[in-house]
């Protein structure tokens, strides 16, 4: 068969790194294309070239056999080239229908767009409610937002980065009903993942990406999970020994019937929380994003201004009024979701950062100065314990990469001797490597008697470091489940709020 | 009091706070599609001043309209040019903008200064000013075009994705800005005071500017803002008349202190400060 689209020679290049170098390689038309690669393997750039979004230092690209240059997304629109970003692509305040319309670039009265968007949403079974704002929908409806506004442009080719990361089991279902059926409609789809089992399961064939170059384009039926994960990586990673926890080691941390009162129509209240936590215990939370993750995070911290009910307990305390500091000096400690900016000031070295997070630290301030040999040499500490890949103590915050800088901040946290620790998606966007290097290193501090809670979209993540695992949903949360007796249906449908 | 003195009080705060309308409702589409321009009180001076120097010159008050509106757009795409091209700070631009009008008008008029022309009557804008508003919350809330607007402003990254041009709306936007500025600083220079004295805008840039916030970026609002604000300014001059006992600096002060206050308030309400404000205000839009 003639491909419908050829790369030949890509190479985009940014300051310090080659997203891309040298990449060719075909996609047959009406087939289901994944590309398979680790964060920062050059997926995404790859894809933003073909849709114009980014332009290529060099390379051409075919359509059709036909040379084509793709300077912009209009360009691309009109080629019959349709991307479905994975996220910051709709417009929050305002409605779908206004969303819808932006999308499109041919001339439609609003009763045609209406009919047009209704016979495409019964063809493929979405349910979209044309005058509600994009602020009120959920991940999944959003995500179904933007699959229909690229249909209304009759695309031949429709490119979904990412697409499964944020939706839970039941929708992702869906979602690969739609793709097959728009591949049965003579569609062509480009399908973005680092989730190996979705490619097998969905794709024909699948190119592996690894460090901006091409390792291999292969027919998906031939492979399994474990030989696409040896060339996506490059190398096996090893399998992970959880602990046990003792049934009869003490609560550490609890919160009681917590709720929040918070009036901003962006956020999620918080209802009735209860969990407890044990001594050396790691207690994942699931859920998709936006279901109250980041509320939680703010009663841990808290940073909720007090809009809040309920009581925070820590070894029998209540800790309700103390501050963020007060709760670190109490030997809790936070990795939170925004490396930088929340975690890590970005423009301050390594050391000042440590410095920031460790104020309470007597050895490190005396009589208001600053012993900054203490404060090297501990960070200097970190650096090594936790392979750091930072030129020196001195190097900016932000001139890390996500994994290093990952790494960096943990390590912080862990060298503070906390007695809990919690972290939001601690793997979220970082590589492999450093991704299983952090989540040995949890299961090796609960092994020494440390809790932790771990807040993660990452399912996978969750099954394979926690102990137990409970799911957020609107602001709800479910009973405990043992990871050990946990079923896939069953946490399915916790995930999609069918729990108490 | 009178039926005549109510006519007449209303009659002025019509003429006087029409200047107020269409440098806000510049302002307002401007900083829809994401541009902070704080050059607005330079831009109503140039204005007030191309357009007092061209009727004095020509004597033709078409001639001086169009003068006048030009110089606005002028001064506005060097504007647009700094902050979408060269991606200076906004802020810092639009402050060098007005620190640059001044300084520009107080130039070209110190000639002009004190010399009598026929004003121009002020109804046929005070009129046009009206009919704006609603045009441009037309445009804004029931055309794909302001749609466009918005979507540029609430965030640049998806509408570019969607392949849309940023940088040519926002052009376009800053220009009718700057357009809208000149015509308030001509309908002061050859309307309302007739004449021309350095400074004369006297502020009113600064005020249009916290309008469009106390609007929360509505077109109406901005309306009605305006002649709470129109009507704030000539009770100072009817309070002194009725001999209210207080210094005139005091009376002075009050349309700037209003303005404060209502700012003050406007943004002890975050929820619907980030409801209605453009998200990527201010940020520069840089292609990735």
């Amino acid at each position: 068969m003639k491909p419908i689209i050829e790369f030949k020679n890509i190479t985009k290049s940014y300051p310090g790194v080659i997203a891309n170098k040298n990449i060719s390689f075909s996609i047959e038309p009406k087939s289901i294309h994944a590309i398979l690669g680790e964060n920062g393997a050059g997926k995404s750039t790859l894809v933003k070239i073909l849709y114009g979004h980014v332009n290529q230092d060099r390379g051409n690209i075919y359509i059709d056999s036909k040379n084509v240059r793709i300077t912009s997304p209009s360009v691309a629109k009109k080629l019959g080239i349709n991307m479905v970003f994975q996220h910051f692509s709709l417009f929050e305040s305002l409605t779908v229908a206004e969303n819808l319309i932006l999308g499109i670039d041919k001339k439609l009265s609003m009763s045609e767009l209406i009919d047009k968007s209704k016979s495409i949403s019964s063809k493929y079974g979405f349910n979209l409610n044309l005058n509600s704002p994009i602020s009120s929908l959920s991940v999944g409806q959003r995500q179904s937002v933007e699959i229909v506004r690229s249909l209304l442009n009759d695309p031949k080719i429709l490119i979904l980065d990412e697409p499964t990361s944020v939706l839970t089991p039941d929708e992702i279902k869906n979602l690969f009903k739609v793709i097959s059926n728009l591949v049965q409609d003579n569609l062509t789809v480009i399908f973005i993942s680092h989730k190996l089992e979705e490619i097998i399961n969905l794709s024909n064939r699948v190119t592996i990406l690894r460090g901006g170059e091409v390792v291999d384009t292969l027919i998906t039926k031939n492979e399994n999970p474990d030989s696409l994960g040896l060339k996506m990586l490059g190398y096996k990673i090893a399998k992970l020994k959880r602990n046990k926890v003792d049934d009869n080691s003490k609560v550490l941390f609890s919160l009681n019937n917590v709720s929040t009162f918070n009036q901003d129509p962006f956020s999620v209240n918080l209802k009735n929380i209860n969990f407890s936590l044990k001594t050396g215990q790691i207690l994942g939370i699931a859920g998709v994003a936006g279901n109250g993750q980041n509320e939680l995070m703010e009663i841990f911290l808290n940073e909720n201004n007090d809009n809040f009910k309920g009581n925070v307990i820590f070894k029998n305390q209540n800790i309700n009024q103390l501050s963020t500091q007060d709760r670190k000096c109490l030997s809790i400690s936070y990795v939170t979701e925004q490396r930088l900016g929340h975690s890590a000031v970005p423009e301050m070295s390594l050391t000042e950062n440590v410095l920031l997070s460790m104020s309470h630290n007597k050895k490190f301030i005396k009589n208001d100065l600053i012993n900054f040999k203490e404060i090297g040499n501990h960070t200097d500490k970190i650096i090594k314990k936790f392979n750091v890949n930072a030129p020196s103590n001195f190097s900016k915050a932000s001139q890390l990469s996500g994994g290093n800088l990952q790494k960096f901040i943990i390590g912080r946290e862990i060298l503070s001797n906390p007695e809990l620790l919690i972290l939001s998606q601690p793997t979220w966007g970082i590589d492999a490597g450093s991704e299983s290097f952090i989540r040995k290193t949890l299961i090796d501090l609960s092994l020494n008697g440390i809790s932790i809670i771990i807040i993660s979209h990452d399912i996978d993540e969750l099954l394979e470091i926690c102990n137990d695992v409970c799911v957020l949903y609107e602001g709800r949360l479910s009973k405990n489940l043992n990871v050990e007796q946990i079923d896939a249906t069953q946490l399915g449908k916790y995930m999609g709020g069918l729990f108490d | 009091m009178n039926y005549d003195l109510i006519l007449g009080i209303l009659n002025i705060v019509l003429i006087s706070t029409t200047p107020l309308v269409f440098a806000g409702i510049g302002e307002l589409v401007t900083e829809k599609s994401g541009v902070l321009n704080l050059g607005l009180e330079g831009l109503m001076l140039v204005g007030a001043v191309s357009g007092f120097i061209s009727l004095v010159i020509t004597g033709n008050y078409f001639y001086s309209f169009i003068l006048s509106i030009l110089s606005g757009a002028i001064l506005s795409s060097i504007f647009a040019f700094f902050v979408l091209r060269l991606l200076t700070n906004q802020i810092a631009t639009g402050l060098a903008l007005t620190i640059f009008g001044i300084g520009l008008s107080a130039m070209l008029g110190k000639k002009f200064a004190g010399t009598p022309i026929n004003g121009l009557s002020p109804y046929y804008l005070i009129i046009f000013s009206f009919i704006l508003v609603f045009l441009i919350n037309y445009i804004l809330y029931k055309t794909k075009a302001g749609l466009i607007i918005r979507a540029v402003g609430e965030n640049h990254h998806s509408a570019y994705a969607l392949g849309y041009d940023v940088i040519k709306t926002r052009y376009l936007t800053i220009i009718f800005g700057g357009v809208m500025c000149s015509l308030a600083g001509f309908y002061i220079s050859v309307c309302y005071a007739p004449m021309w004295q350095e400074g004369m805008t006297a502020g009113r840039g600064w005020i249009a500017l916290a309008l469009v916030v106390f609007a929360t970026w509505k077109p109406w609002r901005l309306l009605v803002g305006a002649y709470i604000f129109g009507g704030v300014a000539i009770m100072q001059m009817n309070l002194q008349a009725f001999g209210v006992k207080l210094p005139g600096q005091f009376f002075n002060m009050m349309p700037y202190l209003a303005t404060l206050m209502v700012l003050v308030f406007i943004s002890s309400n975050k929820v619907r400060l980030k409801l209605n404000a453009p998200s990527s205000l201010t940020i520069p839009f840089i292609k990735d």
